[in-house]
């Protein structure tokens, strides 16, 4: 008997039991779709947020106030969780770092704070990010309209901001804003630029801030304290001669109680809190396997018997033994093919679909993965008891139960 | 003996050697089935040859072991004592693949419970032997409808068996039996589910197929009357053979149906109602 022929009856087997076959793709289905969903947001939210970081540029360090290596924790306000601050950085303390290091690096103060704009009767809660007249350097900012704030702009603290691209449209929907007053928590404005949507819907807060001098920032927020000092060092080869002259210069004043990223650093802290989020998708995605597996099993065992009497039939007609395999296997790997295609599409149309809330990100060895698991339980469990079916007397498979 | 070529349809058997060749012998044959950790004696020491082109009813009690016999001289089981030969060659030399093979062109069976595939027309059931003998489709799908047609289910061709009744399935399971034109065919009750004017007719289509096709039936049955339209009479009881012998007055079914329709043609205008 050729393999046509051998198609043909695992064919005709397969629709002589529809439910049957429905319900093993559907666990292949399941399973497949699963983990390539759960795989592609996992990924879409890593390389979403490394990448935008790395997009700030790849030689940037930050200095941060208070000790994150370690030592004792405290209610420290704005230094991240356990940290004290027990002194914040000045403008003085960027203007020092930056006469240190000269030609070596672009030095920015940076002050974050919330802030509430209003124009008209419009208001939007966004995210005040101040800096100097290099700030853009840093940032790799593009404009839709407008300008940075200049040196004198700087100098002067002027009331002058530009809006990120979300401000922009939530206040001045559908017109150029540069030239039109905003005010910040009560202050008035001019604003003199707009930044282009960075996108990204995870980094959406990237979109929703504010840009004003640092200079400015601070004379609004009543402070003397910046946040924190961002470094782009010229050449990324000698960031760590930076990194130890930025720690040179701060250490007198502030002892131990500042810490400077690197951005190497920075990532390297995110990807393992980004990695304990894959891990957990990736549990959750080998429980939907394993559940899918449960299914085709399930399936497979409950119609052991009918298909051993019906294996029994074909033997005592004449089947021989790799008649009846080849009608086995062709029938697992096709609902296992046939289903884990239909998964892979559903996974790949989900994830795009989700993306508009999430980044996804299909990856192959995620498809790989779970079609070939999925394939392999389909085909084990579809053979195996066919094939141990198979080698009773014909009799034995007629009468089992 | 040697010389004697098959001449079916002839009283020729007498219990003993067979005059033709012996096509199917069990030689002290046993079936033991353990259940919990009790045996069954199915079988306890049984002695039978089936000679070519005869016809052989296995008459017994219910729970004698006649459908355990006819499975072990059908290649389908094998004996737990004793050999089976069939055309002389011992079957427990053979692989289960020429088993198989012997089967699909040899053997017709039709199994006291159908054994059908479900959810399958009755064309691709009959078809099935001829799917595993290698027969092109066109002339399989032809082969099976004759074949139904010959049973009388030509108007059945795409019903599933859940679609038809016990003596629908029964006929077939005999289709299914005739289609590669055996040489051997093995029923086990093949009249069971059957109202007795279709039972006559399975009968008379049993005998036909052994008298002008010369093919070697064996029947499996408890009712003697059945019994009486083949030649010989093996009667079984409690797994041991208890009496073979020569039919004396044979019922020929081809007249019992002739008288029927003669019956029914005199009992009125209206026709009768066939019995
Ligand atoms: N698989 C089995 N396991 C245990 N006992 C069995 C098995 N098959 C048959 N038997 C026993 O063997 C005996 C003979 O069974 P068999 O089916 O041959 O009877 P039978 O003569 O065909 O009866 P019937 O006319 O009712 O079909 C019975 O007592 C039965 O219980
Ligand atoms: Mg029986």
């Amino acid at each position: 008997m050729n393999f046509v022929e051998s198609l043909r009856i695992a064919l005709k087997a397969l629709g002589a039991n529809k439910v049957r076959s429905a319900l093993t793709m559907l666990g292949v289905i399941i399973g497949v779709a699963a983990v390539i969903l759960l795989v592609a947001i996992g990924t879409g939210v890593q390389q979403e947020i490394t990448g935008s970081i790395e997009g700030l540029g790849s030689n940037l360090l930050f200095a941060f106030p208070g000790n994150f290596r370690g030592g004792p924790g405290g209610g420290g306000s704005g230094g991240g969780p356990g940290v004290a601050i027990r002194k914040q950085f000045t403008l003085d303390d960027a203007q020092l770092v930056q006469r240190r290091l000269g030609s070596e690096a672009i030095v920015v103060p940076v002050v974050q704070a919330a802030g509430v704009l209003k124009a008209g009767n419009r208001t939007v809660r966004s995210t005040i990010a101040a800096a100097n007249e290099q700030g853009d350097e840093v940032f790799n900012a593009t404009y839709v309209y407008g300008r940075h704030y200049n040196r004198s702009e700087y100098a002067t603290g002027a009331r002058v901001l530009m809006l990120g691209a979300t401000p922009a449209r939530e206040l001045f929907p559908g017109q150029n804003p540069v030239g039109r007053d905003v005010t910040v928590n009560g202050e008035r404005f001019v604003v003199i630029g707009v930044l282009s949507e960075r996108g990204g819907s995870l980094s959406g807060d990237q979109d929703n801030q504010v840009y004003m001098p640092a200079t400015t920032a601070q004379r609004l927020l009543g402070t003397r304290a910046i946040s924190s000092i961002i470094a782009k060092a010229n050449d990324a080869d000698r960031i760590d001669l930076v990194k130890a002259r930025i720690e040179q210069t701060l250490r007198p004043r502030f002892e131990d109680e500042f810490t400077v990223f690197t951005q190497e650093q920075t990532l390297g802290i995110l990807s393992s809190l980004l990695g304990t989020l894959t891990v957990m998708l990736a549990g959750i995605a080998g429980i939907s396997l394993l559940v899918g597996g449960i299914g085709i099993m399930n399936i497979m065992l409950v119609s052991v018997s009918e298909r051993t009497r019906e294996i029994g039939i074909r033997k005592a007609v004449g089947a021989r033994t790799h008649d009846i395999m080849s009608q086995f296997v062709i029938e697992a790997v096709a609902l296992s093919v046939v289903g884990g295609m239909v998964g892979v599409g559903l996974g790949w149309a989900g994830s795009a679909v989700l993306a508009r809330w999430v980044p996804t990100q299909v990856t192959w060895w995620a498809v790989a993965l779970a079609f070939f698991f999925s394939a392999a339980v389909g085909v084990f469990f579809g053979v195996y008891p066919a094939w141990k079916a198979s080698r009773l007397d014909p009799i034995v498979a007629l009468r089992y139960e | 003996m040697e010389n004697d070529t098959t001449r079916p349809g002839e009283d020729g058997a007498s219990a003993g050697p067979c005059r033709a060749d012996v096509v199917l012998e069990a030689k002290g044959v046993t079936k033991t089935y353990e259940l919990d950790g009790v045996e069954v004696r199915a079988l306890c020491g049984v002695d039978l040859q089936v000679c070519g082109g005869e016809m052989l009813a296995i008459m017994g009690p219910s729970g004698s072991g006649k459908s355990t016999l006819m499975h072990i001289v059908g290649l389908l089981d094998r004996p737990t004592e004793g050999t089976v030969t069939i055309d002389g060659v011992d079957v427990s030399r053979m692989e289960p693949n020429e088993l198989a093979a012997v089967r699909n062109k040899r053997i017709g069976f039709v199994f006291q419970s159908f054994n059908l595939l479900a959810r399958t027309t009755a064309t691709a059931n009959v078809e099935l032997p001829l799917v595993y003998a290698g027969v092109p489709a066109a002339e399989r799908a032809r082969r099976a409808r004759e074949a139904l047609e010959r049973v009388g289910l030509g108007e059945r061709l795409l019903h599933m068996p859940n679609q038809l009744s016990g003596g629908q399935q029964q006929r077939v399971a005999i289709a299914r039996a005739l289609v590669t034109e055996p040489s051997i065919v093995l029923a086990d009750e093949p009249t069971g589910n059957l109202d007795s004017r279709s039972g006559i007719e399975v009968m008379a289509f049993l005998q036909q197929l052994n008298r002008e096709e010369g093919v070697t039936i064996v029947i499996v049955t408890h009712d003697a009357n059945v019994a009486r339209h083949a030649q010989r009479v093996v009667e079984i009881k409690d797994g041991r053979i208890v009496n073979d012998f020569r039919v004396e007055d044979r019922i020929d079914a081809e007249a019992e149906l002739a008288a029927l329709e003669g019956a029914s043609a005199a009992s009125g205008p209206q026709g009768g109602e066939g019995r």
